[in-house]
């Protein structure tokens, strides 16, 4: 078919007149395909995720389900079911009423709800709780029953937003595996929303860094990592030194005061660059076999590695430095990055 | 010691003040005798003699039939109201409410006079009808009162989600609003119910053609001069007005039990999550 499962063609949104909280968004997701929108709050990735569930109308642009425009749809004439941050599971009802009220309105025979409502029981590893009170559930076990009652009905695109928020750390990893196994087992889209990075890395097939209603990158998780397209995604994705310089030729950047060896070609002659090197990049070497001299500031204990700030002699501007080798602050050292460990962005 | 002392007789004179004349009318509609002041025995007589007096009879008929109607339609429209209210954006939402509150506030004389104008503007025979018309239109205002704290406590998501797995709005409402709020429908149906059995003022200038409720009956029985059965039927009123609110008062308490063991439940999460986030975070 060629078609995308979810295609958003120039998505703008505004509330109030010429506030845009969503700035023309572009995006095309495949068919059992999970997709995470990635950013700080306010950046318009769960209001992107209102427009596509339906909750919200797009002021510009268009919104393709299967091919077919969906603009116009209310949220329920949409093969899209939600998962939404506080579950919103319906009080009054028990756990067995509140997966099978999808069904009820599709008017499945009464077997045909009981075998369903059971199969999905079994799925979230709730059998038996089909009489609790949802109010009597853990938060771990109300956000399954949210996850059963949306994929009871069958959809071809899972929408959820910030679901493991409310949860423990202990529980929020448990759950990041269970979700990623649950999407595999019925094999359908996951679009899923948070600002949480370690949860977009770990389950994603692709990230969608946003910023200020503007998609920053699209990308696998490593190539998010690994090579971050702007400033903005270089420091929200772990952490970063970040550095403006200038590609002097190809192979070769210049900041700090200093000439790098790297791995990129370059884009004009002295073109206006960041540079961006990882934390753990960074390599210590005796006082004088680095690129620079540094001193060391503070130096902090991490558990796996020493977080060190050192201040370049150069220029005064501070590296922060993660190696399991540690440096006394006052102490004077070199400092050296691989030149594939070097990632270079345009900048202007 | 002393201090005490005056604290507790303080109190119990301005209870004293407050609650008398009430006594008093209570203790007399058993009296025997036909004057006041003058004690002649118990007797059941003048209760008795309300339900043989036929003026008397329709005037319940007429205060019980307008109280549930009214009650009945203007919880209907209060609550559609509330919920329209709930939806709009904030400064309607703050106009909107403040113009509920006007009624509210507004001297009963006012209304009155205000509706019986309206009455007669728009040719209206004054009767049932514009009796019904007004206590419809005083009880509103507090029926959106009592549903709009209900609505407000709802997860906003509630009825996205009944929509979202495939509820149409009105669908979404019956089955997943409604119920959650019912306990406020319930309250706003019992004030609108007891404001309009006894009131008096708006129905004195509203009603007419011989249609009048309890309030009015009392009040023509006593121009008309000293009648002890004034005395048994005004029993009958507030007894009936203090049980309804003390039921009133009771579901609101019992609502307001539930919201707190909610909360602190929810309280209890929030901190339980805030506390592993930070040991997790020391352990990092």
């Amino acid at each position: 078919m060629g078609e995308y499962m979810i295609d958003l063609k120039g998505v703008s949104k505004a509330f109030r007149k010429d506030q845009w909280v969503l700035d023309d968004i572009h995006l095309s997701i495949l068919e059992k395909e999970f997709v995470t929108l990635l950013g700080p709050s306010g950046c318009g990735k769960t209001t992107t995720l209102r427009i596509i569930g339906g909750f919200e109308a797009a002021t510009r642009g268009d919104v393709l389900f299967e091919g077919k425009s969906i603009r116009d749809l209310p949220p329920y004439e949409r093969q899209i079911n939600t998962v939404f941050q506080k579950y919103a599971l319906f009080p009054h009802m028990n756990v067995f009423e509140n997966i099978a009220f999808g069904l009820n309105i599709k008017r499945v025979p009464k077997e045909g709800i009981q075998k369903k409502v059971k199969d999905m029981l079994s799925l979230i590893d709730l059998k038996g709780f089909e009489k609790r009170r949802v109010h009597s559930l853990s938060g771990g076990q109300q956000q399954r029953v949210a996850i059963a009652r949306a994929l009871v009905n069958e959809p071809k695109v899972l929408l959820l937003d910030e679901p493991l928020g409310a949860l423990d750390l202990q529980l929020r990893k448990e759950m990041q595996v269970e979700l990623k196994k649950i999407q595999e087992q019925v094999g359908i889209t996951f679009l899923y929303v948070t600002h949480d990075q370690e949860e977009a890395l770990t389950m994603s097939d692709r990230v969608v860094v946003m910023n200020e209603g503007r998609i920053e990158q699209i990308g696998r998780p490593e190539d998010i990592y690994n090579e971050p397209k702007t400033p903005f995604v270089a420091n929200f994705i772990g952490e970063s030194n970040l550095f403006e310089g200038e590609m002097k030729q190809d192979n070769l950047v210049y900041f700090q005061g200093k000439r790098f060896q790297c791995v990129d070609k370059a884009f004009a002659d002295t073109e206006k660059v960041f540079v961006v090197v990882r934390p753990e990049d960074v390599e210590l070497t005796g006082k004088t076999n680095g690129i620079i001299e540094g001193e060391v500031l503070r130096t902090t204990f991490k558990g796996i590695h020493y977080e060190m700030m050192i201040k370049s002699l150069e220029d005064e501007k501070e590296w922060k430095v993660h190696s399991t080798e540690r440096r006394t602050p006052g102490e004077v050292v070199g400092i050296t990055v691989r030149p594939d460990l070097i990632h270079i962005m345009k900048r202007g | 010691m002393v201090k005490k002392w005056i604290e507790r007789s303080y109190s119990g004179l301005i209870f004293v003040f407050l609650y008398a004349p009430i006594l008093v009318l209570i203790i007399f509609s058993f009296n025997e005798s036909r004057t006041r002041g003058n004690w002649g025995g118990f007797t059941l007589h003048w209760y008795a003699d309300l339900f043989r007096d036929r003026q008397i009879l329709s005037a319940f008929y007429y205060t019980l039939s307008i109280g549930v109607i009214s009650a009945v339609v203007s919880t209907i429209v209060g609550t559609f109201a509330a919920v329209g209210i709930y939806n709009m954006r904030y400064l309607g939402q703050k106009t909107i409410l403040n113009l509920n509150y006007l009624p509210v506030l507004n001297p009963d004389i006012v209304t009155g006079v205000a509706l019986m104008t309206l009455f007669i503007f728009f040719n209206f025979r004054l009767g049932f009808l514009t009796l019904l018309l007004a206590h419809i239109t005083f009880c509103i205002p507090y029926v959106i009162l009592a549903v709009l704290p209900k609505l407000r406590q709802l997860d906003k998501n509630l009825a996205e989600a009944a929509m979202d797995l495939g509820a149409k709005p009105f669908y979404a409402f019956r089955k997943v609003v409604l119920p959650e709020i019912t306990p406020g429908i319930i309250t706003g149906a019992l004030i609108a119910f007891t404001l309009s059995i006894d009131d008096f003022v708006i129905s004195f200038f509203t009603t007419g053609s011989g249609v009048t409720n309890i309030s009015i009956t009392v009040f023509s029985m006593a121009r008309r001069g000293v009648n002890p059965m004034i005395n048994a039927l005004s029993t009958i009123m507030f007894t009936t007005v203090l049980l309804l609110l003390l039921w009133i008062n009771y579901r609101t308490n019992k609502e307001k039990e539930e919201d707190e063991d909610e909360k602190e439940l929810q309280m209890y999460n929030v901190l339980g999550t805030a506390g592993d986030t930070l040991s997790d975070d020391d352990r990092v």
